[in-house]
C-alpha cells in the first residue's frame, strides 16, 4: 500500500467488480472508464487553482495584489467567477449557425482534456499507453484548431471571422517546428511513446541532450496554447478579442477553461519530454513520490509561463509569422540534422553520448547567434544606408 | 456478431452516411465538417486493420491540415456568408447513374474471388514497435522504397513552392514596396 | 471476425460516392472534396489488402503513406489555384470557369 498505492487501488477496485460477477476483460473496462472519468474531472478541477495562480504570479510581478477578498488569500475569487458565469444568459446571435456554434466550446476542451490521456503521472499511472503518443498529441492538437475555425465561422460575425482566421493561422504554423521539436525525444529514446521517453531519461534527462530542442518545443508549445507573447488571440485591444466574441456565459466559460488547461497541459508535455517526467530520487520504492516530483516540475515550469507573460510585450501577427519561418523552422530543421548526426557518429565512434550531444547542441547555439548577429548588422545596414542615423530630418 | 464486427458495422455505416452528407449538403461548410466525420471514421477503420500508426498519421494529415485548408477555402472564396443557388450539376443524374455501374461493376469482380469472402485475417507476424521501424526502414532502404520516398518529398517540394506562388496577391505594377 | 469483402465493399462503396461528388457537384471545392473521399477508399484498400495477404510484407502501409503525401500536395495545389481562380473570376462554380481567356 505504502510503496504502490494506484496498483493497490486498482486491484482492490478489480477484485470488488470481479465480485459482482463481471468478467475480468469487463472488469477492466469498467475500471478504464472510471480511471479516464476521475482524470479529467482532476485535470477541470486542477483549473480552479490554477486561474488563482495565474492571476496572483502575475499581480505581484505587476507590483499588486491580486484578488484577496473571497475566501482566504482569494482562493476561491475562480469559484466566484465560475458561479457569475453560470448564471449570464447565453445569446445566440440571429442568424448563427446553431449545431456549429454549440458544438464549438465543447470540442474546444475535449482537444485539451484528451492530451492528458498519454501523459504518464508516475510509474504506474497513465492513461493509456499508444506506442504513438506523440503523434496523438499532434492530432488533438489539430482538433482544437478546428474548433476554433467553428466557433468564428458560426457566430455570424466577421470580426470573429477574422479572428479565427488568425488564430489558425498562427496555430498551424508553429505546429511546423513543435513537430520537428517532437522529432528530437523521438530519436533519442528511441520510440515515439511518452512512457518510452521517460523511462530513457533515467541516465540524463533530455534537457541535458538536447537544450535547443527543448527551448524550440517550449516556445512553439506556448504559441499553441495561445499564451504571452504570442497571445494576440485572446487579447482584449486585438480585433475585439477575436474568435470567441460572441460567446457568453458558459459557452464562452468552456474557451476560458480550455485556454487556460492547454498552458499547463503543454508544460506538463514539456516536462514528460525533456525534464524526466515523474523521475526522481526514490521513485522506484515510492510510486507516489514520481506524482509529487511530476507536479513540482510543472507547477516550476508553469511559473516560467506565467514569468514570461508578465514580461513580454505581445507581438504582432507579422511578426509572429516572420519569427515562425524565418527563424524557427530553419532552426527546428537544423536541431533535428545535427542531433541525428551527433547521436550517431557519438555511437560509432565510442564517445560519451550526453557530451557529444551538449557539445554539438552548443556549436549550433554558437552558429545561430553568429547568423543573427549577422542579419542584425545587416539589417542595420540598409536601413541606415536610406536614412543615416545623424543626418537632419527630409524637409516636409 | 462479435465485438470487432459490430465495431466494424458502426464505424462502415458512419463512413458512409457522412460521405452522403459531404456529396450532397446544400451548405458547403457542413460538407467540408461531414467529411472531417469521414475521415476520423477512416482512422478507425485502420485501427481496426492493426495499422495505429496509420491511423494517428491520417488524423493528422487529412483532418489536421486538409480538412482545415478545405475549410479555409470555403470561407475565402465567397461574397456572402450563405450558400447560393444549387449544389449539384446539370447533369447531376449521369453521375449519379456512372456512380452506380462502377459501384456494380466492382461487386462484381469482388464476387469472382471466393477467398476473400472468408473471415479470419492471417496472424500478425511482428508487434507494433516492430512494424512502425520496418516502416520507417522500408522508406530509406535502397532495396526497398527509397525511390517512391525521394520522389513523394520532391513532390512535396513543389507542392509548397507552386501553392506559395499561386496564392500571393497580384503584385502592384508601380513602384517598389519599401527598403527591400 | 471481419472478411476482406467487408472492407473491400465499403472501399468501394466510398469510391462511388466520391465519383458522384467529383462529376455531379458545381463548386470547385466540393469537388475537390470528392477527390479526397476517392483517395481515402484507396487507402482503406491498400490497408485491408495489406492486412489480410500480405501482413508480413511492409509495402501496403509504404505504399499508403505515398498516398497520404501526394493527397496532400495535391489539396494544397488545387486549393490555392481555386483561391487565385477567385481572385480572378469572383467565381469558383465549375461551370462558369469555362473561357481560356476573357
Amino acid at each position: 500500500m505504502i510503496t504502490d498505492p494506484f496498483t493497490f487501488v486498482g486491484d482492490l477496485l478489480r477484485e470488488f467488480l470481479i465480485g459482482l460477477g463481471l468478467t475480468p476483460p469487463q472488469a477492466s473496462g469498467v475500471i478504464a472508464f472510471l480511471g479516464a472519468g476521475a482524470l479529467a474531472t482532476a485535470v477541470l478541477l486542477l483549473c480552479f487553482l490554477l486561474i488563482w495562480a495565474e492571476r496572483k504570479i502575475l499581480a505581484r510581478i505587476q507590483d499588486r495584489i491580486g484578488p484577496n477578498r473571497v475566501g482566504p488569500f482569494g482562493l476561491l475569487q475562480t469559484v466566484a467567477d465560475f458561479a457569475k458565469l453560470l448564471t449570464k444568459e447565453v445569446v445566440v446571435p440571429s442568424g448563427a449557425d446553431k449545431l456549429l456554434y454549440y458544438l464549438a466550446p465543447p470540442l474546444a476542451v475535449m482537444a485539451v482534456v484528451g492530451l492528458w490521456a498519454v501523459i504518464p503521472l508516475a510509474p504506474n499511472l497513465v492513461g493509456t499507453d499508444v506506442n504513438v503518443a506523440l503523434i496523438y498529441l499532434i492530432s488533438i492538437g489539430a482538433i482544437g484548431t478546428l474548433a476554433i475555425m467553428l466557433a468564428g465561422w458560426s457566430s455570424n460575425n466577421k470580426y470573429a471571422l477574422l479572428g479565427a482566421f488568425r488564430s489558425v493561422a498562427m496555430l498551424i504554423s508553429y505546429e511546423v517546428p513543435m513537430v520537428l521539436a517532437l522529432l528530437v525525444p523521438t530519436m533519442l529514446a528511441g520510440s515515439m511513446g511518452t512512457v518510452a521517453i521517460v523511462e530513457a531519461q533515467r541516465q540524463m534527462w533530455f534537457v541535458v541532450l538536447a537544450p535547443l530542442a527543448a527551448i524550440l518545443f517550449f516556445t512553439s508549445s506556448m504559441a499553441e496554447a495561445g499564451k504571452a507573447p504570442f497571445d494576440l488571440l485572446e487579447a482584449e485591444s486585438e480585433i475585439v478579442a477575436g474568435y470567441n466574441i460572441e460567446y457568453s456565459s458558459m459557452a464562452f466559460g468552456m474557451f476560458f477553461v480550455g485556454d487556460f488547461l492547454h498552458g499547463f497541459t503543454l508544460s506538463a508535455l514539456t516536462v514528460t519530454l525533456f525534464f524526466g517526467g515523474w523521475l526522481g530520487p526514490y521513485v522506484d520504492q515510492y510510486s507516489w513520490l514520481g506524482l509529487i516530483y511530476f507536479l513540482a516540475k510543472t507547477a516550476v515550469v508553469y511559473f516560467v509561463v506565467i514569468w514570461i507573460r508578465g514580461s513580454l510585450p505581445r507581438l504582432r501577427i507579422d511578426q509572429v509569422n516572420s519569427f515562425n519561418w524565418k527563424f524557427l523552422v530553419p532552426l527546428a530543421l537544423s536541431v533535428v540534422v545535427v542531433t541525428a548526426v551527433a547521436d550517431k557518429s557519438a555511437a560509432a565512434l565510442g564517445w560519451d553520448r550526453t557530451l557529444a550531444l551538449f557539445v554539438a547542441n552548443g556549436l549550433l547555439l554558437l552558429g545561430t547567434v553568429i547568423a543573427l548577429q549577422l542579419y542584425a548588422r545587416s539589417q542595420r545596414r540598409r536601413f541606415e544606408r536610406s536614412r543615416p542615423a545623424a543626418a537632419p530630418a527630409p524637409a516636409r | 456478431m462479435t465485438l470487432l464486427q459490430g465495431v466494424f458495422v458502426v464505424t462502415a455505416l458512419a463512413a458512409v452516411i457522412s460521405a452522403v452528407m459531404v456529396v450532397a449538403s446544400p451548405r458547403l461548410v457542413h460538407a467540408a465538417l461531414w467529411l472531417v466525420v469521414t475521415l476520423g471514421a477512416v482512422a478507425v477503420l485502420f485501427i481496426l486493420l492493426d495499422a495505429g500508426f496509420l491511423a494517428m498519421v491520417q488524423v493528422v494529415i487529412y483532418i489536421g491540415a486538409i480538412a482545415i485548408l478545405i475549410i479555409f477555402t470555403v470561407m475565402l472564396t465567397r461574397r456572402v456568408m450563405a450558400d447560393s443557388g444549387p449544389q449539384a450539376n446539370r447533369a447531376w443524374w449521369l453521375a449519379v447513374f456512372i456512380g452506380i455501374v462502377m459501384f456494380a461493376a466492382l461487386l462484381a469482380l469482388l464476387a469472382q474471388m471466393p477467398t476473400w469472402w472468408q473471415a479470419t485475417p492471417p496472424p500478425l507476424a511482428a508487434s507494433a514497435d516492430f512494424m512502425i521501424e520496418d516502416l520507417g526502414k522500408s522508406l530509406v532502404d535502397l532495396d526497398r522504397y527509397v525511390v517512391p520516398f525521394e520522389v513523394a518529398s520532391v513532390l512535396l517540394l513543389a507542392a509548397l513552392i507552386g501553392s506559395i506562388v499561386l496564392a500571393r496577391p497580384p503584385a502592384e505594377t508601380t513602384g517598389k514596396t519599401g527598403p527591400e | 471476425m471481419i472478411p476482406l469483402s467487408w472492407y473491400l465493399i465499403l472501399a468501394a462503396a466510398l469510391f462511388c460516392i466520391g465519383l458522384y461528388g467529383v462529376l455531379g457537384r458545381r463548386n470547385a471545392v466540393a469537388i475537390l472534396m470528392g477527390i479526397e473521399l476517392m483517395l481515402n477508399a484507396v487507402n482503406i484498400n491498400l490497408v485491408a489488402f495489406w492486412r489480410y495477404l500480405t501482413p508480413a510484407l511492409i509495402a501496403g502501409q509504404a505504399f499508403a503513406i505515398i498516398v497520404f503525401a501526394v493527397a496532400a500536395s495535391e489539396a494544397a495545389v488545387g486549393l490555392a489555384l481555386i483561391i487565385s481562380i477567385y481572385r480572378q473570376r469572383s467565381t469558383v462554380i465549375a461551370e462558369e470557369i469555362d473561357l481560356m481567356k476573357w
